[in-house]
């Protein structure tokens, strides 16, 4: 079952003037959540390049989302410039899930998850233990809400729903891209390779220079999330870069349904949602999440959005 | 020197605490080949069980410690029969996430029922106090835990390999489908493997509530232990996982003793490097 196209581009229309009005009428914590939102969606749109379109399953996406997250704070305490801040936190984590990604790309199945796994938690283990840059255990704190320097401009985001308009142009601009990609050769290609890897190198494919730039992209996106996380949270703690925290975008693109593009992101919608609702009346959260992930895993593998996709599995 | 022999069997002991999370967690994915993210919380259930039969209820320690085993194996066999059973045939991906739900369901149970808290229960009055060892005073539990984790080698080594039974399983888990030509009961043998993998963790936390508080933390930190020692031995191989846990434990020791800034770093260094160099595991055969 399909969804006509028309009536996506209005939903979409829809949304993003919703969002566009957001601080209006969704108050602060309001927006704070559609934030979260956001980020997730990132850091899961990232992650699933890999599990839904390249086959790969990471359990260190949290890595990169810390990476990008703490060189963006390191930044941003020295410079005022927020631009500067975000570009080199997107940046430090892409060329670290390229080394990393180089050596990962090598394994496939339970083998790459375990090896992201533990590059994930060597990234933890130095966030915790290098004291003197990241703080240890405590984190970065004061991480400033800097201007954007724009040419002939400055704009001041301090107030948090001014930078939630900056969140929202980044956000909407990245997912832009990733729609782009999978629609591309390249990710097209991807899929080929995630559906057979055998007779996508008979055809001559390299599918290792595949796999690692679909894990490099993961990885941007995760350090996107982490870089734009920094000066709204204002503090950074290890817990960002630990394995728990890597499950966040499996689960959300579980939830939402990893063989569709929007998947990642009404599961992040869900994610967060869930969590929140569940949250005011019990503190025991994790256990509704359990159940739900089980429920999908034993009869809706496909996700909420499973049921209007078509989905082919490869061997 | 001494110092350096002493902390060896220091270290032998937490290999023993290591050896027996990840037998359990090698023979599920060797036979069922289900990697099974919740292990660690059925160390921790194991512990919290102990933890109430010896600590708040006062029962003989022995039996506290075989009622926590018998129990988890009975939890085992439930998520076997009603849920692993389904997914035998799923990606990858899937089973891996299905594992990750129970570690979510069983966090949050453990702290409804035992609260945030941790908690120490008292030693057993029989295993308490020490032997001079290399100068310094070794605990007699520590002793007692090398000797528990030798003899469950030893254990398991004759079940598999001299038993009948041990024949069958190791049958269905080289090919499932002859297995049952051939008349074995596979459900059925998969139900009880797994059954003894979950009582064999809970055996190691129950055992380990002397050494370590009990905190809700503690399945998430020991399953990424149990993976670390699973892996450099080589996934689903049990000699693999023993040296495994030999390796992780003397790492640990030594290096919280010469370079503690590392302590942390490096056993994902050297799982890392035995992914890439032989991802079948130090001891890996196919």
């Amino acid at each position: 079952m399909a969804i006509p196209h028309n009536l996506l581009r209005g939903g979409v229309i829809l949304l993003l003037l919703a969002l566009a009005v957001a601080p209006f009428w969704a108050g602060n914590f309001g927006i704070y959540l559609i934030m979260q939102v956001m980020l997730l969606s990132l850091f899961a749109l990232g992650f699933n390049l890999l599990l839904g379109y390249t086959g790969l399953l990471s359990f260190g996406q949290a890595g990169f989302f810390a990476v990008g997250a703490y060189v963006a704070a390191l930044i941003l305490l020295e410079v005022p410039s927020l631009l500067l801040g975000i570009v080199g936190g997107v940046l430090a984590a892409g060329l670290v899930a390229l080394i990393l990604g180089y050596l990962s790309v090598r394994l496939t199945e339970i083998y790459f998850t375990m090896l992201t796994l533990s590059f994930g938690m060597m990234i933890f283990s130095i966030v915790t233990r290098w004291r003197a840059v990241t703080g240890g255990d405590d984190g970065l704190t004061g991480v400033p809400r800097a201007s954007l320097e724009l040419p002939f401009l400055s704009i001041d985001l301090s107030a948090l729903s001014s930078y939630y308009y900056f969140v929202l142009v980044v956000t909407i601009l990245a997912v832009w891209l990733m729609h782009r990609i999978v629609n591309s050769p390249f990710g097209l290609t991807l899929q080929a390779v995630r559906d057979s890897a055998v007779r996508a190198g008979f055809v001559g494919l390299p599918i290792r220079r595949y796999r690692l730039w679909s894990f490099v992209i993961a990885g941007l996106y995760a350090g996107l999330a982490g870089a734009l996380l920094a000066p709204m949270e204002r503090t950074i703690t290890p817990i960002y870069s630990h394995w728990i925290y890597s499950s966040e975008p499996v689960l959300a693109s579980l939830i939402g349904g990893i063989y569709a593009f929007a998947g990642p992101i009404v599961g992040s919608v869900l994610f967060i949602g869930i969590k929140e609702v569940v949250v005011r009346s019990t503190e025991y959260w994790m256990l509704v999440m359990g159940i739900i992930v089980i429920a999908l895993v034993l009869g809706f593998r496909g996700g909420v959005l499973g049921r209007f996709q078509a989905q082919q599995k490869g061997d | 020197m001494e110092i350096y022999l002493y902390q060896g069997l220091i270290g032998l002991t937490y290999s023993m605490y290591l050896w027996l999370l990840a037998a359990g967690l090698s023979i599920a994915f060797g036979v069922l080949g289900i990697l099974n993210f919740s292990h660690g919380a059925l160390f921790m259930i194991g512990a919290y069980l102990a933890f109430t039969f010896y600590g708040m209820l006062g029962l003989n320690f022995w039996l506290a410690v075989l009622l926590s085993a018998l129990s988890v194996a009975l939890l085992g066999a439930v998520l076997e029969r009603f849920f692993l059973r389904h997914i035998y045939t799923l990606d990858l991906p899937f089973q891996l996430l299905l594992t990750f739900g129970f570690v979510l369901i069983f966090d949050d149970l453990v702290k409804m029922a035992w609260g945030g808290m941790f908690m120490i229960p008292p030693m057993p009055p029989f295993l308490t106090g020490s032997v001079p060892l290399f100068g310094r005073p070794f605990p007699i539990y520590n002793l007692f835990i090398l000797f528990v984790g030798v003899a469950v080698a030893v254990g398991i080594w004759l079940l598999f390999d001299r038993t009948w039974w041990g024949r069958k399983v190791r049958a269905a888990a080289w090919n499932r489908e002859m297995g049952s030509m051939l008349g074995l009961n596979v459900p059925r043998l998969y139900m009880v493997v797994f059954m003894f993998a979950a009582g064999l963790a809970a055996l190691g936390g129950a055992l380990s509530i002397p050494m370590r508080p009990v905190t809700p933390g503690l399945g998430t930190a020991m399953i990424i232990q149990a993976f670390i020692v699973a892996v450099i031995g080589g996934l689903g191989n049990l000699r693999g996982a023993f040296v495994g846990a030999i390796v992780v434990g003397m790492l640990t020791v030594y290096s919280t003793m010469l370079f503690p800034l590392f302590e942390l770093f490096l056993p994902y260094v050297v799982m890392a490097a035995v992914l890439l160099l032989r991802p079948q595991g130090l001891l890996g055969g196919r």
